[in-house]
């Protein structure tokens, strides 16, 4: 999807070109290699260079769509992303793959469970993790037409669509799935569908909770979260990431600023991931519905003291 | 472009070492080394290689000079201010809180920077992606890159080298500011870089050396150069701290400042004759 969503991009705007690192049949990026062979550089297992290289590139006026595996991006390239996308402010489209625990049977060496912390912490930066299909069609293009860096963080698993083909998506907005009453569960990339379901639950078990699709982590939809806490009094995060430096520990940096009220953050506990089928690791690295419906009943229990 | 004045440059880039030692001194820290070893370099690249607007920096036609060893800063804006870039008072300003001319050249911020640097080892990666932007678009423009000898370290570089030969970049230069000396001491000691000529032509680039504190020799390298077809490294042989006697050839004069003393002794020798 992700592939074939780059080359219809790819047929509207001449300045993209595409950039992978030896990974494109797995990014899918071989798709817009093979509609315009032109316009596509593999750059083989050179993570470093090809970020830079593609600064050079947005520097002389292209836009460059730089695709290798999420943590290749964030953590071998960190410097250069930094450095040369981000101080610069350069008009680079980082497309992070497999991210999170999505390439579950590779092992934690391919999982990337640090990169919002890392990405969102630099300047300049915008950080988006859509959740399905939809979103993820729609954010690739808004991240094209954004002027500057752009960070990407895609799974690799067809997600699924769970938005219509019509649903507005703007960076910097999120998307309010469900407005409830008692509790807010603030979501991003696919573990929103957890969210879903935990508040499909918890809806049966009496509790009245609103559903956050938080897609874009920087610039944070500070005012969208703000408003939710002041009404339900209490939020639940959930994130295919370390609960250290990524979405929940961003939504608690707002909140204490905006309206404080208690969080309990659903991520990885400060540790990697494993090989294993893709709903056993989410299970054993606690993203699971029941751990989000129990975190929604803590958060709501400790504002009622 | 005016034919050559190698005697005038002489006097030029005496001239440039004057204000690099001035504005470092000013500035209480900087790279004096590293800027001075690179002056006849810069000069001639700015005065007879490349095509550029000094009063329209980001003129799509002009020629892409990239500063991989970013802490020669303080030579590069004094080259970028002889020649229009910047007012010559806008260089006192240097490293203070506010000024475009930030420790490490910012392209947000000073005119005629094409990359922002400072991290080392980056810049032949970038011209990578200007040479393959330049092919792409049909452009006629060229790609410089200055890089130190120790940055070349960085294994990025070699990342950069393979993809130069790998894309077949023609309009892709890469010039070594080969004064042997880093931060902690001699590259040979630091960490050998062994055959550096024999290592540049094995990832494919065409690879020759010239005097680089002789602008004829430089100029010669650059004219060799744009006749290749494959990307090519020019190794140039440079002192570092070239000028200022006692700072020649020392690793202690990468960075350290320049005390009045020091200031004063370094003003004598390059007072010209």
């Amino acid at each position: 999807m992700f592939g074939e969503a780059l080359v219809e991009l790819g047929a509207a705007d001449e300045r993209i070109v595409v950039l992978d690192a030896d990974v494109s049949s797995s990014t899918q990026t071989k798709l817009f290699g093979a509609a315009y062979p032109q316009r596509f550089f593999n750059f083989g297992i050179a993570e470093a260079n090809m970020v830079s290289a593609a600064a050079g590139m947005a520097a002389s006026g292209l836009v460059p769509v730089v695709s290798t595996f999420t943590l290749f991006i964030a953590l071998r390239a960190g410097d250069q992303v930094r450095a040369q996308v981000a101080y610069t402010r350069l008009n680079v489209k980082l497309i992070g793959g497999y991210a999170g625990l999505s390439d579950f049977a590779d092992g934690a060496s391919h999982q990337s469970v640090e990169d919002i912390a890392v990405m969102r912490a630099i300047p300049h930066m915008t950080v988006v993790s859509p959740s399905d299909i939809t979103t993820t069609r729609k954010a690739l293009a808004a991240a094209i037409e954004h002027d500057g860096p752009v960070f990407l963080r895609v799974s690799r698993d067809n997600v699924g669509q769970a938005y219509d083909d019509d649903q507005p998506f703007t960076i910097g907005r999120g998307i309010r799935i469900r407005q409830g009453r008692d509790v807010t569960l603030v979501a991003a990339g696919p573990v929103v569908g957890l969210a879903r379901e935990a508040a499909d639950r918890l809806a049966a078990e009496g509790v009245d909770a609103s559903v956050i699709d938080l897609h874009t982590i920087k610039p944070l939809d500070a005012d969208l979260l703000a408003e939710e806490a002041g009404r339900t009094g209490a939020v639940v995060t959930v994130e295919e990431h370390n609960v250290l430096g990524g979405v929940g520990s961003a939504v608690c940096e707002a909140l204490c600023e905006r309206c404080p009220v208690p969080v309990l953050r659903v991520g990885l506990p400060d540790h990697f991931g494993e090989s294993g089928a893709y709903p056993d690791i989410l299970a054993r690295a606690g993203l699971t519905v029941d751990a989000v419906v129990a975190a929604a009943k803590k958060a709501q229990a400790m504002k009622a003291r | 472009m005016a034919k050559p004045d190698f005697a005038a440059m002489r006097d030029e880039c005496l001239q440039l070492r004057n204000t690099i030692v001035d504005i470092i001194h000013g500035a209480g820290s900087g790279h004096t080394g590293g800027s001075l070893s690179s002056v006849e370099i810069l000069w001639t690249l700015f005065g007879h290689v490349l095509r550029y607007r000094p009063d329209e920096p980001d003129w799509a036609g002009r020629d892409r000079f990239v500063l991989s060893k970013g802490h020669a800063a303080p030579a590069l804006y004094t080259v970028l201010a002889a020649k229009g870039f910047l007012d010559r008072a806008e260089l006192t300003s240097l490293r203070k809180a506010g000024s475009r001319l930030q420790g490490h050249p910012d392209m947000r911020k000073c005119p005629g920077v094409e990359m922002s640097a400072g991290s080392l080892g980056m810049g032949i990666s970038v011209g990578v992606g200007m040479a393959l932007a330049a092919r792409l678009t049909g452009a006629d423009w060229r790609v410089y890159v200055l890089v130190g000898d120790g940055e070349l370290q960085e294994g990025q570089n070699w990342e950069g080298l393979m993809a130069a030969a790998g894309f077949g970049l023609d309009r892709l230069t890469v010039i070594v500011d080969h004064n042997g000396v880093q931060l902690d001491g001699p590259v040979d000691e630091i960490m050998p870089l062994g055959d550096l000529e024999a290592k540049l032509a094995a990832f494919g680039l065409a690879v020759r050396g010239c005097d680089g504190h002789d602008c004829a020799s430089v100029l010669e390298a650059v004219h060799w150069a744009r006749s290749q077809d494959r990307p090519q490294a020019i190794v140039a042989r440079t002192v570092k701290g070239k000028g200022v006697s006692y700072m020649e050839g020392e690793s202690a004069w990468h960075g350290k400042p320049i005390s009045p003393e020091d200031y004063a002794i370094a003003k004598r020798e390059l007072a010209g004759t």
